[in-house]
């Protein structure tokens, strides 16, 4: 039997030591890389159908509405520029100049977003309200089907994959859009599956075993579901993981942290959320 | 005994093959006796078949926010009718208008090439207004304007054949109009005309030489057929009470959008290929019953997802994000069968029966699965509830497919497994239990 809740002091420390790793990166690179959907600007997407250079797309560009965008090739043929937001008929005026140097038809145009800086804003105080509320939602469920502490000792192990997940995009400096979020909720509403059924395990085994230190009663329930969390936490991976290796780009935005957070998830129900109750829950001990 | 349980299993593979057929390939079924044609439509049939969101059918999104304070519920709804209109007259009968919050209106219309015409013909506050040479308002196309249409001929005699817009207006602005033809005809020759704009734009500047007291006026200037109709539209279609900006705009393109479903429909074949041959490798025949389940919940996802229970009032669109919620469902339906089935094993390590462990695991896992997936799906109404366009569809599927999934985790599977332990399952390997003591 693996003795999970030994190494506890250690697991919050690694912990710590990722999100204090996270605050020094986002401190160095100015923040979190946070995509169009939250900074606001325009991208532009489009199949050139031949091969091109990126300075003579530029060109065009900045001749058209005195704009520099940054211009990137992804594949041979396909093009995205980015920049600053600009008007529909300025929009209009880049796309018809690029479709009559490369003589193209209507069909070039992949992709064209737009959003205004008033318009992120929103969506950033949208998402934190939803996270706000599920958590208050869960927390309360939760206390009813359990007790506070284990609500308590879930909902931490929750924000600490969320936090942990925000550090890893700060340190890799991994882009963030609007999916972010619905992965981020995906992750919030997926790995409290695993504490839930851990704690499912002790909740049982501690109507069972009265006499037996919670502590060790924790430990016990950890070992029994291991395999269930292990092989959940498998199948799950294996079908979000196929998605992010065949799937276009805006599916591999979406999918990579729901890979990086069911991770997270897996190991915080073990090594955060149940020990955490266990320390909250822990006052009756006889000594 | 034995006869019963081989007749409901191959009953209930049938069944579930039969659901899976019809959700992937269609199914028509003729009524041998009258010769009627029942058609069951696949999930993909591109008129009945699941309605695909415009990330996969490419399309615009198209946010204006109201350019004033505190919008009145009654102007935004003018808004949104005025959207609706505007989009009839352009034949974009597919694009939907909603009022999102309470300043915003969101359209969307499927499958437009020239997502910046669009912005532009709706953006457009479409303020009508007849000026003197002052700048004094005389006329407001809301108020004063009935209708308008395009034409085409002379607008006077011996002139040429043109394009034109002609007006017809209200009462009352066959009155403003013949004071103001009055006054203007007596100024003196440069300022006596009556300047036509369309919001900030010029559009028109006819000379006034007499009164005119009729209820109909042209805009005639160097207009195409195509402009002058979308002028005529325009002002048909009725002026905003206030302008509006663009706040976001999503565009994608019909090739993008068809790539997006072929590739993730592949990749969530694959995923769940994969997913059923871990669960054949590690828990053998029980494997095999999850295996069965998980294609009876495939096919009931696709065929709720394809409308086919819209008479529940579950019907939706389908969008990118969707699929990943499918797929992750799929992830979670087989964590409610794992959790089980670890039941089961931990039940026959403490020596029970095939049968009585296959009760209690059943019994002592419902608690689990049902505590974890409720609060997946408080996560899942919460997002649906305050998550927009695309995150929506996610979180539509994904309740859908937790729903689902606990039903077939628990009752499917279970009725499977009992039919198996009918036909003699009950050596514990089977179970994918590794008990050395079994080889005696």
């Amino acid at each position: 039997m693996i003795n999970f809740l030994k190494g506890k002091n250690v697991y919050f420390i690694i912990s710590c030591a990722i999100i204090v790793a996270g605050l020094v990166a986002a401190l160095v690179f100015g923040g979190l890389h946070f995509g169009l959907d939250f900074m606001g600007g325009t991208e532009i997407r489009m199949n050139i159908g031949q091969s091109f250079e990126n300075n003579d797309i530029a060109a065009i560009v900045s001749e058209t509405v005195g704009k520099q965008p940054s211009i990137q090739k992804s594949g041979d043929t396909e093009v995205s520029i980015k920049l600053e937001e600009i008007e529909t008929e300025q929009r209009d005026a880049v796309v018809e100049a690029i479709k009559a140097k490369y003589n193209l038809s209507d069909n070039a145009l992949l992709e064209a977003t737009n959003v205004s800086a008033s318009a992120s804003t929103k969506l950033l105080t949208d998402a934190l309200k939803a996270i706000g509320i599920a958590v208050i939602f869960m927390l309360l469920y939760i206390t009813v089907r359990f007790d506070f502490k284990s609500g308590l000792a879930a909902i931490i192990g929750l924000l600490h994959n969320v936090i942990l997940l925000l550090a890893i995009y700060a340190i890799f400096q991994i882009q963030i859009n609007s999916t972010f979020i619905a992965a981020v909720l995906t992750i919030v509403g997926y790995s409290i599956n695993n504490t839930i059924i851990i704690f499912d395990k002790i909740r049982e085994n501690r109507k069972t075993n009265r006499r037996i230190p919670f502590a060790e009663v924790s430990n016990t329930s950890l070992n029994q579901v291991l395999v269930r969390t292990i092989n959940a936490t498998i199948t799950t991976l294996l079908t979000i993981l196929v998605l992010y290796i065949i799937g276009i780009k805006s599916i591999r935005e979406f999918s990579l942290p729901i890979i990086i957070g069911i991770l997270i998830g897996t190991y915080s129900s073990i090594c955060i959320s149940t020990p955490i109750w266990v320390l909250l829950g822990d006052k009756k001990r006889r000594k | 005994m034995k006869a019963k349980s081989i007749l409901g299993l191959v009953v209930t593979i049938l069944l579930i093959a039969l659901l899976l057929f019809t959700a992937i390939f269609g199914l028509t079924i003729t009524n041998p006796i009258t010769g009627e044609k029942y058609y069951f439509p696949k999930a993909l049939d591109e008129n009945y078949g699941v309605k695909r969101g415009l990330d996969l059918v490419g399309g615009s999104i198209i946010s204006f926010e109201a350019d004033t304070d505190n919008p009145s519920a009654q102007d935004m709804n003018a808004v949104s009718a005025v959207m609706r209109n505007r989009l009839d007259s352009q034949g974009y009968y597919d694009a939907t208008v909603a009022i999102r919050g309470t300043d915003t209106v969101v359209i969307e219309i499927p499958s437009i090439s020239n997502p910046e015409d669009a912005v532009q013909m709706l953006g457009a506050t479409a303020k009508l207004t007849f000026r003197d040479s002052d700048g004094n308002v005389l006329m407001e196309g809301g108020t004063d304007v009935k209708s308008a249409a395009y034409r085409y001929g002379q607008t006077s005699e011996n002139g040429n054949m043109q394009h034109y817009v002609e007006l017809s207006l209200t009462p009352e602005g066959t009155k403003k109009f013949t004071e103001a033809t009055t006054t203007i005809s007596q100024k003196a020759s440069g300022s006596n005309y009556i300047a036509i704009y369309l919001d900030e734009e010029m559009i028109s500047q006819p000379q006034v030489s007499e009164p005119i007291s009729q209820d109909t006026c042209i805009i005639s200037g160097s207009f195409t057929e195509a402009s002058a109709s979308a002028l005529a539209n325009q002002i048909q279609s009725g002026q905003l009470p206030f302008g509006l900006k663009e706040s976001e705009l999503r565009s994608i393109g019909p090739t993008l959008g068809d790539k997006a479903l072929e590739t993730s429909l592949l990749a969530a074949g694959i995923g769940i290929l994969l997913v059923m041959i871990f669960m054949l490798l590690f828990y053998r025949v029980s494997g095999l019953v999850a295996v069965i389940a998980l294609s009876g919940y495939i096919s009931l996802v696709i065929l709720t997802v394809s409308g086919y229970f819209s008479f529940l009032g579950v019907s939706g669109t389908l969008t990118l994000p969707g699929i990943a919620g499918i797929v992750l469902s799929v992830g979670m339906a087989v964590d409610a069968n794992i959790v089980i089935f670890e039941r089961i094993k931990e039940e026959l390590r403490a020596g029970k029966t095939a049968r009585a462990a296959v009760d209690s695991g059943f019994r002592n896992a419902l608690t689990a699965i049902i505590d974890s997936n409720v609060t997946t799906i408080i996560a899942a109404i919460v997002l649906g509830m305050f998550g927009t366009g695309t995150i929506k569809g996610f979180a539509w599927t994904l309740a859908i497919g937790i729903v689902i999934s606990m039903i077939t985790a628990v009752f499917v599977t279970k009725y499977i497994m009992k039919l198996f332990l009918n036909l003699g399952l009950k050596k514990p390997s089977a179970f994918g239990v590794k008990v050395a003591k079994e080889v005696q």
